[in-house]
């Protein structure tokens, strides 16, 4: 299992990158490579040229920059596990990325690779739609925004065109708010069977804003809009719904794999969402 | 193909070679410098075989290619100890029969080794969740973390 040639290009700059990637049609970028070089490793990919962007300066960084937090593209997994900024102002992702695979693939594995890579059974973005992140995408034409919500299109599949790189994502902070994740993965570190991340922000002691996202259980992730609204004006002393959690699996197209079947993956996720909003509530 | 000049430093001297962009790490290591320390089992980020150290973090050597190593500081199993001069984790294993055949132990001593480092390891299934990216076929694991737990005793 060894990869195919390809013209290897070390850019120093986001703009070397974007001009590299316009000026070959099936480059590809690499960043911590913990999905491509398998794939290149099996061949599923042959890209003639790789755009290495490990050695831009400045593209791997946690910020804090007013009401919101900035995460650099070449930001790692392990940093953003250990980063007392993300601790402070999202505990829940602090969670997530414990699940995230494995020591040594987070020490190279990237924030941006993750989410422009999007794996069906993948924490980050569940974790970008759970926080309505925003990515910032640059190209060689200019630059724009996309919303989370709006990035994840299919499996495997975002609103990145092929000479387009994700340089930054926003996370808007989100004060006294509980939140509750909770995953099943065959082994500690694969991807999740099923997971979800949920937060609840309180006003007079009554649900006002809640948010449930969920992996592992559709093409992409996903958030549960339905089950969202249904929360408003809740309390959950004595439990989750029953309507709530129904509505969390009726949004789900879970697959069959060797791992578990499609049943079971929508019967797993509406009990891991009555674990992961009972613990936002106790926190909120 | 075209090749490109890399130094990288392994277990602490420079080595320069022509390399193709394609060559795995993991291959740079075994086949061009002939550190057959590091195992090669999978070669797609699955079994832990050939975890390294890369400028002191833990990585596989077969998700990187060699010229991306370029400039950096690799540390594989052979620079840990020597027959006869084995680290104390080395040690660990050794009188924790912490394994069998082999093949996994050298991804497990550099996983180890970066555990160590940046966790607390307070408790068994600490290090369970740590090693849970290296697979053993053969000694069912109990063995490895009770020589990993010895070292963690002996550093509090």
């Amino acid at each position: 299992m060894k990869p195919a040639a390809f013209e290897y290009i070390v850019a120093d700059s986001v703009e070397m990158a974007v001009a590299s990637l316009t000026q070959a049609g099936d480059a590809k970028i690499i960043a911590g490579g913990q999905s491509l070089v398998p794939m290149l490793n099996f061949r599923l990919l042959r890209p003639s040229v790789l755009v290495d962007i490990n050695r831009i300066p400045d593209l791997a960084y946690v910020r804090e920059d007013g009401g919101v937090i900035r995460i650099g593209a070449l930001t790692r997994h392990h940093r953003l596990e250990t980063s007392p900024v993300i601790a402070r102002h999202f505990p829940v992702l602090t969670e997530a990325m414990a699940h995230v695979a494995h020591l040594a693939i987070r020490n190279r594995g990237t924030i941006g690779g993750s989410l422009s890579h999007a794996d069906p059974a993948a924490e980050l973005p569940m974790m970008a739609l759970l926080l309505d992140a925003e990515l910032r995408v640059v190209s060689a034409s200019g630059a724009r925004t996309v919303a989370a919500r709006d990035f994840f299109r299919d499996a495997l599949s975002v609103d990145l065109a092929e000479d387009e790189i994700v340089t930054e994502v926003v996370l808007p902070k989100l004060p006294n708010t509980g939140w509750g994740f909770a995953e099943v993965a065959r082994r500690s570190g694969d991807f999740a069977l099923a997971a979800v991340a949920a937060t609840l922000t309180l006003s007079d002691g009554k649900i006002a804003r809640a948010r449930v996202a969920m992996t592992g259980v559709a093409p992409t992730a996903r958030r549960v809009t339905e089950a969202e609204r249904l929360l408003i004006g809740q309390r959950l002393d004595d439990g989750v719904d029953s309507d709530v959690i129904e509505a969390v699996r009726a949004a789900t197209e879970p697959p069959t794999d060797l791992h578990a079947s499609a049943e079971y993956r929508r019967h797993l996720v509406g009990v891991l969402a009555g674990r992961a909003l009972a613990a936002a509530w106790g926190r909120a | 193909m075209s090749t490109r000049d890399i130094t990288v430093t392994v277990n602490g001297a420079a080595h320069r070679h022509a390399v193709e962009p394609r060559l795995l790490l993991s291959d740079f290591l075994r086949g061009t410098l002939g550190l057959t320390g590091t195992h090669v089992g999978c070669e797609h980020g699955v079994c832990g075989a050939c975890t390294v150290l890369l400028d002191g973090d833990s990585m596989r050597a077969c998700l990187m290619f060699a010229v991306q190593a370029d400039g950096c500081r690799v540390e594989t199993v052979e620079s840990l100890g020597r027959i006869g001069q084995l680290n104390p984790l080395q040690q660990s294993f050794h009188e924790h029969h912490a394994l069998q055949c082999g093949f996994c132990t050298p991804g497990m001593l550099m996983t180890a080794t970066d555990l160590l480092k940046k966790y607390p390891l307070a408790t068994d299934d600490e290090i369970r969740e740590g090693l849970s990216g290296n697979l053993c076929r053969c000694t069912g694991y109990e063995h490895i973390v009770a020589a990993i737990r010895a070292v963690v005793k002996e550093r509090t």
